[in-house]
């Protein structure tokens, strides 16, 4: 079970929550405080990228952020509900493709920022995981 | 913390001072503000992001289509950024060498290149 576990409508005035939640539990969990900024951008650039694959494609489902501590990192995995979107090949394609950049742009900053990520694609939908090294004071 | 928009001209400059957070949720607003300038015949644009507390990509998307529309008048969009941790947005997705980006609004608006 994640140490906090969030699930919001897909509503882009949820994703600064997002932010708030995740950058409290990764601070309490020993992510150095100078990476912070980092979890916040990326979560919610992952967050974003759900919130958008769920409302461009009829997603009623909310998000899901799982966020665990385990002894040497803190992990975030964002999770969404639409399946088949790390090829790019949307079910409904040309649908919304401002919204589609965005979201890549949106994996570009993440994979800027965070050295330790994966982006896997299932049958139920994706999944952006993060992970940051912490220290136990 | 919302997003705070304000708008005042400085020769043929318009300065738009950005407040609060650049997310998915506010950047329409900032869309927003910056289609009605160019639509009004504001098309020298300097974006004053020093009261930016967090920029997110979809910030960025706004930028760019701010860019490209007064670029369509001839016009020019700066922006007056001295925060590393917002600097480091546009650092690693390459934006830098798109916007010319000063370290104060007066630096912008005497800026001519």
């Amino acid at each position: 079970m994640p140490t906090v576990e969030l699930l919001f409508s897909a509503q882009p005035e949820h994703v600064r929550t997002a932010r708030l939640v995740a950058a409290a539990v990764a601070r309490r969990a020993g992510v150095d405080e100078a990476a912070l900024d980092e979890v916040r951008l990326a979560v919610g650039e992952a967050c974003s990228r759900a919130v958008g694959l769920h409302r461009s494609n009829g997603v009623e489902a909310p998000v899901r952020v799982m966020l665990n501590e385990d002894e040497k990192k803190f992990s975030i995995e964002v999770a969404d509900e639409v399946p088949g979107n790390a090829s790019g090949g949307s079910p409904d394609a040309g649908a919304d493709e401002a919204a589609d950049d965005e979201g890549e742009m949106g994996l570009a900053v993440i994979s800027g920022l965070v050295d330790d990520v994966e982006v896997i694609e299932g049958a139920a939908g994706g999944t952006i995981r993060m992970s940051w090294p912490t220290t136990t004071a | 913390m919302d997003l705070s928009l304000s708008t005042r001209t400085v020769g043929d400059r318009t300065i738009v001072e950005v407040g609060g957070e650049i997310d998915v949720y506010t950047a329409p607003k900032l869309r927003e503000q910056l289609v009605e300038l160019v639509n009004d015949g504001s098309y020298h644009l300097v974006v004053d992001m020093e009261g930016v507390d967090f920029l997110d990509s979809t910030g960025l998307g706004v930028l760019v289509g701010g860019l490209k529309r007064v670029r369509a008048h001839e016009g020019s969009l700066r922006l007056v950024c001295n925060q590393e941790r917002i600097l480091k947005i546009f650092r690693i997705t390459g934006l830098t060498k798109v916007f010319p980006i000063h370290t104060s609004v007066d630096e912008a608006v005497a800026a001519t290149d």
